[in-house]
This record gives C-alpha cells, structure tokens and sequence, in this order.
C-alpha cells in the first residue's frame, strides 16, 4: 500500500479514528528536506502495509491541521495511536529511527 | 565471504561529495560515496540559485543536488544513505565507520561540509521547530503575516531576512555589532527593505516561550541593559562550523577547519593541492574552506580531491 493523502476534511476519519498506529508526514512541495524523507516514507509503507498507515499532509493545502498541531517547521513528522500523538520529530528522520519508534507503538 | 575494498570512500554529499564521487569513478575507481541520512548538504536548504554555471534561468538548490546525486550513481559510484560516525586512518586500509558498519578504503576524501551554528542560549534546543530555526527557505511558510526576528550580520542572515520579508508582517535584524559583515550588495538590499529593521548592538540572551516562541531575551551590548523583545519567530543565522570533529589524527586549524598540506614534486612543482595531514586523506568544499564557500568553489575542491586521491593511488604500489 501507497501512502494516503490526508487534507483537514479527511484527517479525523483516516488518522483521528483509525484503529491502527498512523505516521503522519507535514510537508511541502517547496521544502527540499521534504524531497529526501519521501523515498524513506515510501519504504516504510511497503514494509508496515497493513499494520501501520503511512500518511502524508500538505502543510500548503491544509492550514488548519498543521495550526492544530502547532507544526511551524517541516518536515514535521508525527506518530498517532488511539487518536493521540505519541511521538513527534522535526527533520529528516532516518528509516531506523521512525521504524524503532513504530515497532514500539505495535508491540 | 570477503568484504568490499574501496579505493575512494568519500565522506559528505553536498557539491564537494558528489563531485569528487564523478570524478573518481571516471577515472576507473571503486567508489564509495557515504551520504548521510540528511543529505544533500546546504543547497537543500536554498531555493533559487542563480549562480551555479550551466542553468540560465537559475536551478532550485534541491534539484540541482538531486541531479548530482543521479549523475553519480548513473556513473557507477555507489551512494549510501548512512550517517558517518568515525574514520580509524591510522590503519591501511583506513576504516570508515558508518551507522555501525565498517567499510574499508585505500583512499578517503573529506567532503563534511559545514554546518549552521546554533546560539547555545536558554530556550533554544526546547523551541527548535516551535519558532526557532536556521532555516527560512524551509519555515517561513508558517510565518505569513506574523513578526519574526533574524539573529546574525552576515550573508546568510540577510538572505535570511530577505526571504522572510516576503511572507512577514515585519522583520528584525538583531546584530551583535554596529555595523554588518555582509556583503555591500546584500546589505543594500536589506536596507531598502520597508519591512526590514535592525536592533545594532543587541545579544540574544534566551528564548521566550513555553508551548512556543513568544520573544527573546535581549543585551546591550554598549550599555549592559537587558530588555525582552516579542516576537512570532526566530531564525538564528550566526554562521556555520566545519564538520571535522570526528577524524582523528587530521590536523585541523584554530577555527576546526581541516589544514590543507600542499605537496610538491621533485621540481618543487605542485603535485597535491587536496592532501591533509595523513597521506591518502584528500579534502574538499567547505569542511576546509573558510573563505569560498560556494556551491562551484565546492565543487571544484571536490574534483581536485578526487584527482589528487587518483594520482596518490597511482604512486602507491
């Protein structure tokens, strides 16, 4: 599985109630850093598919979740379980690092 | 099962990296390139870069880091997304040590780069991405509107603050001195800014703010006094520091930048422009450049690294 698009209309229904642990990328099409979290994220989709949603939000098209969240730096990227955020990183985060943290959340 | 003798590994994947990294595989070398996680080195934090050669209505700095990194791996070098951790150069081959794994080389070329230097105040590390950052190509986005402050007097805090005039509602300069080290064409530019301010003389001392930035603590530095200045943001561009701290027995100047070993030949003719300390060890861009600091400068330090490390490799037999 993909990663899915998530926009302030839909994020309550895909990350908010989701039963299962949800990674949550803020970023933008100008951000550079942004450009080398990608392919990371898209590793990690694959090998967490099923268990783990891989999201991303456009911090451009979707002011309202990134205010909410109080994201003033990106890439943001924030883990949720249970609706809640459990962990939160600014930067480019490597594979290892956010793979740790999801084993965590599914254990 | 034998491990993988590399007769270039290099250290670093901003222009010096990639482009010494071209330059050795053309020259028939097994070339390793470690680029880090965060790579791309400090183009990936520009926008619009007009004087690199070779693009006439200029290249995003990202893109045109991308494209190196694409060219370098279409040529053969291989390109590792790890974090290099330490060099051991006082074994043959040297051992280059890398998010836990040791990867072996003949030859080693230094292409660290240089990092932003933070302020080391109250605050600063517990509001980083809260309204504190070193970089307003990334952030200023989330600033539209809003009062931000730029820490510094150089090049890079006028870029800085020109960028964020942009999207602010205002911007303050804050300079430890009385007059800027920025260049006379930036400074125009800042001064002829509307929304641009300068606060001369002005320490940061501490942020302000729990959940996020509120102000900063500020001191005069002629009169001594203290004053807290409200602000929505804060982007600290004080200069950069050479990443040298990790390799061992390379000799490094005053400032940490590695020291530069001019060899000559027999008739006294140059022969290594790149060479450090320890023989075998080349180094390009800004890791040892203080003066330059380009991305093109970076990138020809790169390919006479890559030279120098070739022709040393000849010699060695």
């Amino acid at each position: 599985m993909a990663e899915v698009m998530v926009t302030d209309s839909n994020f309550d229904d895909i990350v908010i109630k989701a039963s299962a642990p949800v990674l949550v990328d803020f970023w933008a099409i100008w951000c550079g850093p942004c450009q080398i979290q990608n392919p990371i994220l898209e590793e990690l989709a694959k090998e967490y598919e099923g268990k783990v949603t891989i999201a991303k939000l456009n911090v451009d098209e979707n002011p309202a979740t990134s205010a909410k969240f109080s994201v003033m730096s990106i890439p943001t990227l924030m883990l949720f379980k249970g609706g809640q955020p459990v962990k939160q990183w600014i930067g480019v985060q490597a594979k290892d690092t956010l793979a740790f943290e999801i084993e965590k959340v599914l254990h | 099962m034998t491990e993988i003798l590399y007769d270039v590994i290099i250290i670093g994947s901003g222009p010096a990296g990639f482009s010494a990294a071209i330059y050795a595989v053309r020259s028939g070398r097994k070339t390793l390139l470690l680029s880090g996680v965060r790579w791309g080195g400090q183009l990936m934090l520009t926008t619009l870069v007009e004087n690199y050669p070779g693009f006439p209505d200029g290249i995003q700095g990202p893109e045109l880091m991308l494209n190196m990194r694409k060219q370098t791996e279409r040529l053969g070098a291989e390109v590792v997304n790890a974090d290099f951790e330490k060099a051991d150069f006082s074994k043959k081959p040297f051992q280059v040590t890398a998010e836990g794994k040791i990867y072996r080389g003949k030859s080693v070329i230094i292409a660290t780069g240089a990092d932003s230097i933070w302020l080391n105040v109250p605050g600063e590390m517990q509001l980083r991405g809260k309204g504190v950052s070193t970089c307003a190509t990334c952030d200023a986005f989330f600033f539209r509107g809003k009062n931000v402050v730029v820490v510094g007097g150089g090049d890079s805090a006028m870029e800085e603050a020109l960028f964020l005039a942009n999207v602010a509602k205002s911007v303050t300069i804050i300079h430890r001195r009385d007059k800027f080290r920025a260049s006379h064409a930036m400074q125009q530019r800042v001064f002829n800014d509307g929304k641009i301010k300068v606060l001369w003389n002005k320490t940061v001392t501490a942020f302000l703010g729990a959940e996020k930035v509120t102000g900063v603590k500020l001191k005069d530095t002629v009169s001594g006094k203290e004053t807290d200045f409200d602000t929505d943001g804060v982007f600290v561009a004080i200069g950069h520091k050479p990443n040298s701290d990790r390799f061992k027995g390379i000799e490094l100047d005053k400032k940490g930048y590695i020291v530069r070993k001019e060899i000559p030949d027999e008739q006294g003719l140059l022969k290594f422009r790149s060479a450090t300390s320890v023989p075998g060890v080349f180094v390009g861009g800004d890791v040892h450049d203080y003066r330059y600091k380009q991305a093109i400068t970076a990138a020809a330090f790169g390919c006479m690294a890559a030279l120098d490390a070739d022709k040393w490799l000849m010699e060695q037999k």
